[in-house]
């Protein structure tokens, strides 16, 4: 029993990492923790994919040794050997010398780590905003700063009719 | 007519339609900010959307006369490459979505000029394109992993899109904010049950998902996948009860925004949810149908009933239209979730029925706005008098959203019952006019507002929309009167759809 969760344990970092952010990202008042929050949990899922990629005894996904001869001649069809010897020795289907790790989920998370690059910045430059608008950036404070100026606007909107 | 709009095509275009489609918008959009006023960025966005609609045109006449287009994009070969796939399904999804793209960038001008700092335009416009990009790329791509970056794209230029109606309502801020946090998870979601996909196939391609799930039913892996892409995807097509970033992003936005938003962003989601359902995974795995009936089912006809509530007791009349988008999510659900292809059909033909009706309303909205600054019901009072035309559209968007005789709405409720009625569940056709009933209360309390009350407001002597706000509100108008009356031509395309996941499903 022990020794299956110890195999694992990338897996376990993830699945605390993953419920941290969520929880952090639900529970925060301040915008900028929930920003922080919906960044762990994104990275969680950065380490998934890496993970994933991970070939038991495989080096880094650069070809070496006499591997670069043998590639020249057939490239094209690197990428879906790779993909297809997800989870095995990679090295055994594509009659290369040595083992290497899946090449294709660092790609991904490479464009993914842009992605939440650019949400987080998109974020913040939203929280920069709210701290105009409202002086503050609990939200908390938001909500009740916004429910306080609609009563008011309620308690005005009958007042104005009835003087039309 | 498409036919012979392709044989016109010349040859570039038909060999590269599926790609030009994304990219004019893209490289537009980046020409776009270097553009020194907004009214030139206005006519870079019509010529980009109007290219980009010629291009869905064509691929939707090469989808009909030779089945799937294919693309292998740079010339690396699918899988290992990223594919764009066109099918019966995605061609019309991409006709809907450049065709309101380009209408609402034809009518945005007057409003944006009103809503958007004048030095800002043109990034505006940037930031539209980028959307369209997105939205245009999630409907065509055939990867699972390309499918999550355009959603992407087209999300980050949403939640800018939303944000920037923070000069005329703050609001618009915590309410971007908010669509920021929930659009992220639902995008993260999603990447995660790809990930786990990908452990269980080794590929990120649609098609070779398709052939390979099959084998791997009974994989905790791929169950524990589907789930989270289900999530995710709900999130992002406002699926109750993930739709609470919804209403203050609709309410908020600029109305220009809120117009393309309100026809396109749902529904390219809601494209997505039913890719997954039908072609990538198959309606008759064990999980998949539990799923149908135990969450699908059950989350539509509570969004039908629940939002169509809450549209009764709103005080806005966005907001009123917001939560009505989430109840008539619900019955494009209901129609996905009888599983069958009449069902699909159903929830085909509302989706587009609905981006028609929608776009409209809130264009007639935005004309209000531009007018009369005012959303609340009480603003609209006796605007049928002095707005004629802008409020005789609005009437006829409603009544199709109501589901009147001689509207889209109409025809696609029918459809919708007589799927419904196919399968025997008599209790979700009262439902759905239970629903009906309800919308009848929350737009009828606005046409009444409109048309038999006085004016209160005095600004309210101004006059109508302005004529270019006014043409493209009326073609919106008009093909939902166009539908109602003739349902065949979009009939067909949704009919064509489904019959595209269903038969050549399999063998994809």
């Amino acid at each position: 029993m022990l020794e299956i969760i110890a195999a694992r344990g990338n897996y376990w970092i993830i699945i605390a990492l993953m419920m941290t952010g969520l929880y952090i990202t639900f529970e925060a008042n301040n915008l900028i923790k929930r920003l922080v929050g919906l960044s762990v949990f994104q990275t969680s899922v950065f380490l998934f994919y890496i993970t994933l990629s991970k070939v038991a005894g495989g080096t880094a996904p650069i070809l070496m040794g006499g591997d670069i001869k043998k590639k020249a001649k057939h490239a094209g069809e690197e990428a879906g050997a790779a993909a297809g010897g997800q989870g095995e020795a990679a090295g055994a289907g594509t009659g290369l010398e040595n083992v290497y790790s899946n090449p294709l989920p660092h790609v991904l998370i490479l464009t993914a780590i842009v992605v939440g690059v650019s949400t987080l910045a998109v974020g913040l430059a939203l929280v920069v905003r709210i701290r105009e608008a409202y002086g503050t950036i609990e939200s908390d404070e938001v909500r009740a700063i916004d429910i306080d100026v609609a009563l008011a606007e309620e308690m005005d909107a009958p007042a104005r009719e009835g003087a039309q | 007519m498409i036919e012979a709009f392709v044989s016109f095509a010349p040859g570039w275009a038909r060999d590269h339609a599926a790609p030009l489609a994304v990219a004019i918008p893209m490289l537009c959009s980046t020409l776009g900010v270097f553009l020194p006023n907004g009214r030139l960025a206005w006519f870079l966005s019509i010529l980009a959307t109007g290219a980009s609609l010629l291009m869905a045109l064509v691929l939707m006449g090469l989808v009909q006369n030779e089945g799937i287009v294919s693309y292998a994009m740079g010339g690396w070969e699918p899988p290992a490459g990223i594919e764009f796939r066109i099918d019966a399904l995605n061609a019309m999804i991409i006709l809907l979505v450049t065709a309101i793209a380009f209408l609402a960038a034809v009518f945005s001008w007057p409003t944006v000029n009103a809503e958007i700092r004048e030095e800002k335009q043109n990034l505006f416009y940037s930031a539209y394109l980028v959307c369209v990009t997105g939205l245009v790329g999630v409907s065509s791509t055939g990867d699972a992993f390309n499918l999550f970056v355009f959603l992407e794209i087209s999300s980050i230029a949403t939640y800018v899109l939303v944000a920037l109606g923070a000069r005329r309502d703050r609001r618009a801020l915590p309410a971007a904010f908010n669509y920021l946090v929930m659009g992220t998870l639902g995008a993260t979601f999603y990447v995660i049950g790809v990930g786990f996909l990908f452990a269980a196939t080794g590929t990120l391609n649609m098609n070779d998902f398709s052939q390979m799930i099959p084998q791997l039913t009974d994989s905790r892996t791929v169950q524990a996948g589907f789930a989270f892409i289900i999530v995710g995807l709900g999130l992002k097509a406002a699926m109750w009860p993930l739709h609470q970033w919804l209403p203050g992003a609709y309410n908020y936005a600029p109305s220009f925004v809120t117009t393309f938003l309100a026809a396109t962003a749902t529904k390219v989601a809601l494209y997505a949810l039913i890719r997954y359902l039908f072609t990538v995974f198959k309606p008759d795995f064990s999980f998949e149908l539990a799923s149908f009936g135990l969450i699908f089912m059950p989350l539509a006809a509570a969004a039908m009933l629940v939002c169509s509530f809450q549209a009764v007791f709103q005080s806005d009349v966005r907001r009123t239209l917001a939560y009505s988008s989430v109840a008539q999510v619900g019955y494009m659900l209901l129609g996905v979730s009888l599983a069958t292809a009449a069902g699909l059909t159903a929830g085909l033909f509302h989706l587009v029925n609905h981006a028609l009706m929608k776009g409209g309303l809130f264009m007639a909205v935005a004309g209000v706005v531009l007018t009369y600054q005012g959303t609340r019901v009480y603003d609209f009072a006796g605007l049928g008098r002095s707005a004629p035309w802008t409020m005789t559209a609005f009437a006829i968007c409603a009544l199709s959203l109501i589901g009147v005789p001689l509207t889209a709405g109409f025809q696609s409720k029918i459809a919708l019952l007589a799927a419904v009625f196919a399968n025997g569940w008599w209790w979700a056709a009262a439902l759905i006019v239970f629903s009906s009933v309800l919308a009848v209360l929350y737009m009828g309390r606005i046409l009444e507002a409109v048309f038999f009350q006085a004016p209160a407001n005095p600004r309210k002597q101004r006059k109508e929309a302005p004529l270019l706000l006014l043409i493209p509100l009326w073609i919106l108008a008009l093909a939902n009167i166009w539908i109602g009356i003739d349902p065949a031509p979009v009939f067909d395309l949704a009919d064509d759809a489904s019959a595209a996941v269903f038969t050549t499903g399999g063998a994809r």
